[in-house]
């Protein structure tokens, strides 16, 4: 069974690296963004050293890792659902269910192949670019590196837990574009792409941070920023991975209610 | 609002296609039958095959009234965070680059309404590629009406039309807290900035379009100018890098949708070493780019080649 799901990976892995231009054509867009927005947050930084208790390299490193992990950990849209929401709006469905793999299995898989190959296709470029543009905060070392890896990890995992669960309320609305537009919006304002979560004010910034939107970029970006140490990081991987079960348990219970109570579409 | 603009349209005209495949070119003159103005140059005709499929996309984005509605309210809220990353900023510093609040907000509001309406009427562009790709795009090569009319309304999204009220309204409350000395130049540049911005805006996005002709997966380079050039333009001069600024006055011209003119509104001189007299050089900018949009346009479609599978 395992096997079956590695094979899956490989092949989201294999679908997305098929698509170069597409691939370059992403690296590019995120490294203008990454410029503009890097200018924006200097200005900001310049106005207020220590804003968030950041200094302006941190502020510039959180800026990229942003851009990197846009795609990665489903910032503003995980890259599977409206594939998935046009198989339940078509009917589709029906032939997946009917395979002899769990669904959520099945697309968690698939959608791991795609992170990992983002993360590789579309991550690392622009961290380059970034780096070498305006020389920001790097890790300590492969131990920081390391550790920064498994929060995007798991921020991937939160990621697709939260696009599935938008997905599966295409089982009662049809036609998803609503639904998943809130969540696009949601992720944009509350992962911190369009700014760092610490410097949100007061109880917005609180709650903000609680949100599991939190785990998709700023959980990663203060791992990489070397925030959290021992006790501290630990807290902050779980943090992660509460959300992430939290999450995949919900997105179960809206497919076994949906599979159960609804009539596929399709003629 | 949406209810009004859905309406109308959906009234007049009864067949939401130009009929079959198979026309010569004389079937346009056929089309007048329908009882708008006989006389169509390619504009008209243009413009007329925009209304009906834009038209019939609406009809059949009020099926799912539900998703529209939050789709909508989305679109403005879009923005409107975009907005609040700008008021966030403004609640831990007084000034950015060494412009107020105020001004900031004039900046995002005259780039977020040109943006918006470029969006609105030429955002289908961008998912162009995928017709190429799949070759559904000869359908619509077959039909006796403009290709770009076409494609820039399929899928007409009116739920886009959220952007432009929030951007608007930014627009309208910055000129309450600003203080500019209005003179009549100003107060005619100001509108003239908005319609030639969104005109520079959908020139780009066409330019863009053209280029899915050959690389059908590149549409997100069109994102950087489009989306990146609107959040460019909504934070002042000042804090860009000035290879940057010039970039976008010689190179890609964005600096001409709002940048220029409302420098020039504010009161404020030019960046990057650029001629005062520039604020004003919005519409011939604007024509250029259309030019240059059709010409990419056109050895696009020349170059088109379906996937003949």
């Amino acid at each position: 069974m395992l096997r079956l799901y590695a094979t899956v990976a490989a092949g989201g892995f294999r679908r997305y690296a098929t698509y170069r231009v597409a691939t370059a054509a992403g690296v590019f867009t995120n490294s203008v963004f990454g410029l503009v927005l890097s200018s924006t947050y200097i200005a900001l930084w310049d106005e207020r050293p220590h804003l968030g208790g950041y200094s302006v390299d941190d502020a510039l490193a959180y800026v990229w890792i942003g851009q990197a992990l846009l795609t990665v950990c489903g910032l503003m849209g995980g890259g599977f659902e409206e594939e998935l929401i046009e198989r339940i709006r078509t009917g589709d469905i029906a032939v997946d269910l009917y395979r002899p793999a769990d669904l959520q299995a099945w697309w968690f898989s698939a959608n791991a192949g795609r992170a990992a190959f983002q993360l590789l296709g579309r991550g690392v470029a622009p961290m380059l670019i970034g780096a070498l543009v305006f020389g920001f905060t790097l890790p300590s070392g492969p131990g920081g590196w390391a550790a920064f890896l498994l929060a995007v990890a798991l921020g991937s995992v939160v990621g697709f837990a939260l696009w599935y669960l938008v997905a599966m309320s295409a089982f009662w609305l049809l036609d998803g574009q609503g639904v998943m537009q809130v969540a696009w919006l949601a992720g944009l304002f509350f992962s911190g792409m369009l700014l760092p979560l610490n410097v949100f004010p007061g109880t917005l910034g609180e709650v903000a941070r609680m949100l599991p939107w939190a785990s998709l970029l700023q959980v990663p970006a203060d791992v990489y920023l070397g925030r959290y140490e021992g006790r501290e990081l630990a807290g902050a991987y779980a943090f992660q991975a509460c959300w992430a079960l939290v999450l995949l348990a919900a997105g179960r219970a809206a497919q076994a209610l949906a599979t159960r109570k609804v009539v596929v579409q399709g003629g | 609002m949406a209810e009004t603009t859905t309406t109308t349209p959906v009234a007049g005209d009864d067949p939401p296609r130009p009929d079959g495949p198979s026309r010569t070119d004389d079937s346009r003159t056929d089309g007048s039958r329908t009882g708008d103005s006989p006389a169509y140059g390619v504009l008209g005709d243009s413009l007329r095959t925009y209304r009906m499929v834009a038209a019939m996309w609406i009809r059949s984005t009020m099926a799912y009234r539900v998703s529209f509605a939050l789709t909508l309210f989305n679109s403005f809220c879009v923005t409107f965070f975009d907005f609040v990353v700008i008021l966030l900023m403004f609640g831990q510093v007084k000034g950015l680059g060494g412009f107020s609040f105020a001004e900031v907000a004039f900046l995002y509001g005259t780039a977020g309404t040109a943006f918006g309406i470029a969006d609105l009427t030429m955002g289908s562009l961008q998912r162009m590629g995928r017709r190429v790709r799949d070759g559904s795009l000869d359908t619509f090569l077959m039909r006796p009406a403009p290709l770009l009319a076409q494609v820039a309304a399929d899928k007409f999204a009116l739920r886009r039309f959220g952007r432009v009220v929030q951007a608007l309204l930014v627009l309208v409350w910055s000129l309450f807290l600003l203080d500019v000395d209005w003179t009549p130049v100003k107060a005619v540049l100001l509108p003239v900035t908005v319609v030639c911005g969104a005109v520079i805006f959908g020139a780009v996005m066409v330019t863009g379009a053209s280029a899915l002709f050959w690389l059908q997966d590149a549409a997100e380079v069109t994102n950087a100018f489009t989306y990146g050039g609107n959040t460019l333009l909504q934070y002042p001069p000042t804090i860009f890098a000035q290879e940057l600024v010039r970039g976008v006055v010689y190179v890609v011209p964005l600096a001409f949708v709002s940048w220029l003119p409302a420098l020039y509104v504010l009161g404020r001189p030019a960046p990057a070493g650029v001629p005062d007299w520039a604020a004003f050089a919005s519409p011939l900018v604007a024509l250029v780019c259309c030019g240059v949009a059709g010409l990419a346009w056109r050895a696009g479609i020349r170059s088109y080649r379906s996937t003949g599978s």
